[in-house]
């Protein structure tokens, strides 16, 4: 795993830690245009594959008493509909497909990043800056067309005194516009550290004595990871479900 | 010179990461002694448990990002 | 993990085919993740809008249908179990009027019959007590008679056997006398 490009320049510690972030052409070594298949596109095309495998698939028996798979599916299911159901209440289950959609790739692409020698799609800021902005756009048009003018209601903090609703407008307004950046940077920051971490102890490994405590330290930063990937996803999810319940409900 | 600046800055944007992890902490044993007052309650709290972890997080990730930059991208 | 040294097109990627910088950060890539990306997510909602969540909605809808559907039969199950009780309790109890009610109309049909043979025995009893007393009577007459009879002819032969001339019309006057005394 470590990376022995720059073996040869001589000193025995060399750290790439973000090589493993590289976007490559599939076929051959052309400049990157935006339809060139990548690694990013079969890492997405992987995600999909696991997902119409864990969700079409698996549940094409439609089996009263679940197989394993059919369960895990249904747990998938039942899990994000009642968050959405408990946030949101009942109007917000109609957007369940979308914010399904929005778990369902994040969770399929953490662990598909775990794999060794893959590419994690979601440590990029483009991937997860599209996500958030995706949210984002959905609850800002959304708010706007369910309650006109009254979503700006939301900035507009009424159980505040008087002198201080403005100064707190201006923070509702600036932390509003912060969600979007602190929504994919927390997930592609997450993502993107425990990887670069993994490879930094991976870099130590080189050094003889050291190299055990270096394996223990990454099955530790693995274990970690693990739980950070479902995590991250779950934070994701429960977060566009408490920005959609903004829009529905704009007066806190 | 100037990359020697930019790894020292990198370190004490990295200080950061422990300050998350405080925050982090406290979000988590105050939530663990508030579940073990009233077990009850507590599964239905979970989620803001998680909102509260994740926003204390995001603060810590932003200062590991800021090393990263300093690190990389300086 | 590019070991070959190549000749790559881009500002982000040194000749030794490492990262110059950080690869989230390079503007030439963005814009290939971007598309691949809009391209995954709508065909991960066409599929999940369309065939993965509305099978596990009814694959799910179908078990609770099916749960609520098995205690509904088990309740009506247990509804008709307490009915068919309550039936053989009712046939329990009407056999047993019945029962009283047979044996009550035998007992009174036995007493009617009872009192009426009682009634003719009595009647008969009544009788034959009345024909012995008239046959009783009818010889307690007889002897009377007979008694007169013998009587005055044995005064009369008394009267005669000891030299008396016997007047019968006294003779018999005299016995008439004593007998009714």
């Amino acid at each position: 795993m470590a990376s022995d490009a720059s073996a040869a320049e001589g000193s025995s510690l060399v750290f790439h830690p973000m090589d493993q972030f590289i976007v490559k052409p599939l076929f051959g070594d052309g400049a990157i245009a935006w339809y060139t298949p990548t690694n990013v596109t079969l890492w997405l095309a992987l995600s999909i594959v696991a997902i119409i495998a864990l969700l079409v698939l698996g549940t094409s028996k439609r089996a009263v008493v679940p197989t394993r798979t059919q369960s895990i599916a249904e747990l998938a299911y039942g899990f994000i509909y009642k968050m959405l159901e408990d946030i949101c209440g009942k109007e917000g289950v109609k957007y369940f497909p979308y914010v399904m959609t929005l778990f369902m790739f994040i969770v399929s692409a953490n662990f598909l990043g775990l794999l060794p020698m893959s590419f994690t799609t979601t440590s990029h800021f483009a991937v997860t800056a599209v996500l958030a902005l995706a949210v984002f756009l959905t609850v800002t048009v959304l708010g706007f067309v369910k309650n006109g003018a009254a979503f700006l209601g939301l900035f507009w903090v009424g159980s505040a005194p008087l002198a201080l609703r403005p100064i707190l407008a201006i923070i509702e307004l600036i932390s509003y516009f912060v969600r979007p950046v602190s929504h994919s940077i927390r997930l592609a920051g997450n993502v993107m550290a425990g990887h670069a971490v993994i490879k930094v102890f991976a870099g130590f490994a080189a050094i003889g004595a050291i190299a055990p405590v270096s394996i223990a330290a990454i099955t530790a930063m693995y274990g970690l990871e693990i739980l950070v990937a479902f995590i991250q996803a779950y934070v994701f999810t429960i977060l566009t479900c408490v920005y959609l319940k903004d829009a529905l409900h704009p007066s806190h | 010179m100037e990359g020697d600046l930019a790894h020292i800055g990198a370190g004490l944007a990295a200080i950061g990461s422990g300050a998350a992890a405080i925050g982090v902490g406290n979000v988590a044993g105050n939530f663990l002694a508030g579940a073990l007052r009233n077990p009850s309650a507590a599964a239905s709290q979970t989620a803001t448990l998680f909102i509260g972890i994740a926003f204390a997080e995001a603060l810590g990730i932003f200062s590991f990002l800021v090393a990263l930059l300093l690190m990389f991208a300086v | 993990m590019a070991t070959e040294t190549k000749d790559f097109v881009s500002s982000c990627i040194d000749a030794g085919g490492s990262a110059v910088g950080m690869p989230q950060l390079c503007g030439e890539w963005m814009g290939n993740q971007i598309f691949w990306l809009v391209v995954t997510l709508v065909v991960i909602f066409l599929i999940l809008s369309r065939v993965a969540l509305p099978r596990i909605g009814a694959i799910l809808a179908e078990r609770q249908g099916t749960i609520t559907n098995d205690i509904a039969a088990a309740e009506d199950l247990k509804a008709k179990a307490v009915e068919a009780e309550e039936l053989y309790n009712k046939a329990l109890a009407d056999a047993r009027a019945e029962a009283q009610r047979i044996a009550a109309e035998a007992r009174a049909e036995i007493q009617v019959g009872l009192d009426e043979a009682i009634a003719k025995a009595d009647a008969e009893i009544a009788a034959k007590t009345a024909e012995s007393e008239k046959a009783i009577a009818d010889i307690r007459a007889g002897a009377l008679d007979s008694i007169k009879v013998v009587a005055t002819d044995t005064a009369g032969e008394i009267v005669t056997a000891l030299g008396g001339a016997a007047d019968e019309a006294g003779v018999a006057k005299a016995v008439q006398a004593r007998v009714k005394g």
